[in-house]
């Protein structure tokens, strides 16, 4: 018994000491993420699919495109949205009459089975996506993809897309990570008359042909892909291994990075990023995100937020340099009630005349009716409370001096959206971010008058929604040029919401770690990374 | 007997799936609204309402959710996507391997220091005890932990990384118990156990430190109670040896508060244990029920009460049949 005990003690001992060399090996192959959250599908097209699952689908499927790269001046890379390349297609041709596109499928491409990937698998995948419903639906539809009869097999190869009309959001919105081509001879093995899309099988299980496979995927732990060596669509990716570790604490985030145990991570709060690169020991890449803003919103249906002069008097009363450099730690850029991001066509820092000046806003009161303010309730999303809290601190401080009392009213995560849908809150901070980075699609859903979810401000103006629909449709560049400045100066000067800053998408990672380029999507893309 | 004691938990039990019904629906969120997208449309939204069944009247919840039970059905888990039933049994060996090695740990400590300072009240060991047990049991338990994490990980390099039950690069040995350390001395496979090890020896710590406090401080109680009483001055005048009189005569009569107290404690802690599967990322059910209540997501959150009502159950039960082996009157007596 004793010796027993001593031999396991021995083993135990020689384990530990041969463990980390055999690791290091792997360690240089093999990337480590940590995360907040993880996916809770491997479908994108499933119903709930979150933000996280939108990784997974990228890395595990491939679409017919995909777009180009650029780099920025500071040499930071990120995806051209005005590039679109071949992905699983190797090539596409517009129809003379622009009605339609045609697109040559790689030969020798291969799904993880080994199966050929087909036009047919196009097709199946496209008709899943308008046929579910929910969010896939209402994305194909951004790009006038509304219809199971757009999508046509021409041959094996050969495979057409029909447009409903010309949208020029069509292509672009066909290398989303929403398109994806699933294996459709195995998702049908596991359809039924009840669920003729397998969407239960899809969820858990890997049926795509992207770069990297599925090797386990542990819900709310950990998901690991590994490179899929029969990958055709372009050059075979260096990294062979990728982790996805959810660890829920920020400060053990932080902490895994800085002992170098974990290799990257986007999940932290914006002061550990300033600490982070102040520190040198970690690189820091921040992309201001395009097409974003976080802004204070008002209710324009009810008094005393349905007067454009009060709107225009919390416009001149906020401290936007303050919130910027307090409350997120300057990452981002600073927008001054200019809805449009700093990297979004249509960008003009002249337009917005707002900035904090007290007398003003304290005269734009008195003339609206108000001399001795008001008062009134300010929301945020808890979920986001890091960023949130101190701005709504700082909003109500500057309120109070032009006379608006605000009381802050704190939602929990999970209720925001409801708290949205409805509809009914005066005064609010909020997020907008918009995948497709064009100006006329951030304004179609938050400031048309069709009142989408995200125009909680409930504005609604017929001349606003004549010139984002035509802005949406116009050919001619210097028209929409001008299309799209006239519908930013009725924003600024009707002011239902006034933008303060655009936040940056900061990731954190080791040194050693090359090779990432922003995503409009705002996740990885395991491909493009590789180790030193 | 048994049968007789599992029938009278009968009622709390339904009690318990009443309520967590209840409670869950009362609380503020929307699920429909969370669960269909960030560009959701009202009508969108109508449509999951549908799909998820939070359209009916309660009372018809209700019942679907009973004929649901009695299948065995626990619901889906929308964060994860997953069965609650198996998110529950892959999740709970987690929670229960890191609760009992918390315990034992405890345990190991609290029992030597509640008798020494019951045999030397006053001296030096006593108060070393109180402050041990005031300090463990007075500093928040997350913040215990994120302390040992900062020492031990951060700063010494002594600890692994607080990456849930193994590092990133070991995989988990063949499932037979659950129990990473039980499983992998059955493969045998020192290199995983010792990984394990590893990684459940700071969370153990932390909830060991945190559970030790009320240990301690009954043995000592009980024990003092005891080795005043005339059996004692009985045995000492017999001439017993006092290590004899120690252990045997007076440990084993004041066992019975403690075992009282460790039940108490320990179906305490597997609730509590939330915090700490948070600061050490453990894949455990008090995180997983956490997650879902954030997520206003109602399945995992009855199905993670009502296992702890059952847990709760059987574990009164383990405790009384444990009374009666210390104990025979209360044997008798029932």
């Amino acid at each position: 018994m004793k010796r027993a005990f001593r031999t396991l003690l021995l083993a135990l001992g020689v384990a530990f000491v041969l463990a980390p060399s055999a690791l290091a090996q792997s360690r240089s192959e093999t990337l480590i993420v940590v995360t907040e959250l993880g996916p809770n599908t491997m479908d994108i097209h499933g119903v709930g699919a979150n933000r996280p699952a939108y990784q997974a689908s990228w890395n595990l499927y491939d679409r017919l495109m995909t777009f180009g790269v650029k780099t920025l001046p500071d040499g930071t890379r990120m995806y051209d949205y005005s590039v679109l390349k071949p992905e699983l297609a190797e090539s596409w041709q517009l129809a003379a009459d622009g009605m339609s596109v045609t697109f040559k499928l790689r030969k020798n491409a291969k799904f993880h089975d080994g199966s050929p990937v087909t036009a047919k698998d196009v097709k199946w995948s496209f008709d899943r996506a308008v046929s579910v419903g929910g969010f896939p639906t209402f994305q194909m539809k951004a790009g006038s993809l509304e219809k199971p009869e757009q999508f046509v097999v021409v041959d094996d190869h050969t495979f057409r897309v029909n447009f409903l009309r010309k949208d020029k959001l069509t292509m672009p919105d066909l290398a989303v990570p929403v398109p994806v081509i699933v294996n459709s001879t195995l998702a049908k093995k596991h359809a039924t008359p009840s669920d003729p899309w397998a969407m239960e099988w899809l969820k858990n299980n890997d049926a795509g042909g992207g770069a990297y496979r599925l090797e386990s995927w542990k819900p709310g732990q950990e998901t690991v892909y590994v490179r899929f060596d029969d990958w055709k669509s372009g050059p075979l990716p260096k990294l062979k291994r990728v982790i996805v570790r959810e660890v829920p604490s920020a400060g053990n985030r932080r902490a895994l990075l800085e002992r170098g145990d974990a290799d990257l991570s986007f999940d932290l709060p914006p002061k550990d990023f300033a600490e982070i690169a102040r520190s040198g020991k970690l690189s820091v890449v921040a992309v201001p995100i395009e097409n974003a803003h976080v802004y204070v919103g008002m209710n324009v249906k009810k008094p005393p937020f349905s007067s454009v002069k009060v709107r225009q008097a919390v416009a001149y009363a906020l401290p936007y340099e303050k919130i910027f450099s307090s409350a997120v730690f300057g990452r981002g850029a600073l927008l001054m009630g200019n809805p449009i991001a700093t990297n979004t066509f249509g960008y003009e820092s002249s337009l917005s005349p707002y900035k904090a000046e007290l007398a003003k806003a304290k005269a734009l009161m008195a003339e609206a009716g108000y001399p001795n303010g008001f008062e009134t309730t300010l929301f945020f999303d808890q979920g986001f409370g890091t960023v949130n809290e101190p701005i709504a601190v700082l909003v109500q401080e500057a309120l109070a001096t032009v006379g608006i009392k605000t009381t802050i009213n704190k939602i929990p995560g999970a209720n925001w959206r409801a708290m949205m849908l409805k509809k009914e809150m005066p005064l609010y901070i909020n997020v907008f971010g918009g995948w497709l980075n064009y100006p006329e699609y951030l304004f179609f859903w938050n400031y048309h008058g069709q009142n989408a979810v995200f125009n909680t401000m409930s504005y609604q103006n017929p001349e606003m929604d004549k010139l984002i629909d035509a802005a949406r449709f116009e050919t001619d560049k210097k028209k929409y040029a001008e299309l799209v400045r006239e519908f930013t100066k009725l924003a600024i000067a009707e002011v239902p919401r006034v933008a303060v800053y655009q936040p940056s998408l900061d990731v954190a990672m080791q040194k050693n770690v090359k090779g990432y380029q922003y995503w409009f999507h705002r996740y990885l893309d395991y491909r493009q990374l590789w180790k030193e | 007997m048994i049968a007789r004691r599992l029938l009278a938990a009968v009622p709390g039990v339904i009690g318990v799936i009443v309520v967590t019904f209840l409670l869950n629906r009362a609380l503020p969120g929307d699920p429909a609204a969370f669960f269909a997208g960030p560009a959701a449309s009202r009508e969108a939204v109508e449509e999951i309402r549908v799909k998820l069944g939070l359209d009916r009247s309660l009372p018809e919840q209700f019942a679907l959710y009973l004929r649901d039970l009695a299948r065995g059905e626990l619901g889906q888990s929308l964060t994860t996507g997953q069965p609650v039933l198996r998110d529950l049994v892959t999740r709970l060996p987690a929670s229960l391997e890191l609760t009992l090695s918390g315990l034992f740990l405890a345990l190991g400590v609290a029992l030597p220091l509640g008798i020494l300072s019951a045999t030397r009240p006053g001296l030096w060991i006593d108060h070393l005890g109180r402050v041990v047990t005031t300090a463990g049991v007075s500093l928040p338990i997350f913040f215990t932990g994120l302390v040992l994490v900062y020492i031990f990980y951060f700063l010494l390099g002594l600890a692994p990384a607080p990456l849930g039950r193994l590092d990133a690069f070991s995989s988990p040995p063949p499932a037979v118990t659950g129990f990473y350390l039980i499983d992998s001395t059955l493969a045998r496979d020192p290199a995983l156990l010792w990984a394990s090890l590893r990684q459940l020896a700071l969370p153990a710590a932390t909830i060991g430190l945190f559970a030790m406090a009320p240990i301690a401080r009954m043995t000592r109680a009980s024990m003092l109670g005891i080795l005043s009483s005339d059996f004692i001055r009985t045995a000492r005048a017999s001439g017993l040896a006092p290590n004899t009189v120690l252990l045997v005569y007076a440990l084993r009569n004041a066992l019975l508060p403690v075992v009282t107290t460790l039940g108490m404690i320990f179906s305490f802690l597997l609730g509590a244990n939330v915090l700490v599967e948070k600061v050490f990322a453990w894949p455990g059910v008090g995180s997983y029920a956490l997650e879902a209540l954030i997520a206003s997501d109602y399945a995992p959150v009855q199905g993670f009460v009502l296992t702890m009502a059952i847990l709760y159950v059987l574990l009164n039960l383990f405790i009384d049949l444990l009374y009666g082996l210390i104990d025979p009157r209360v044997r008798i007596e029932a």
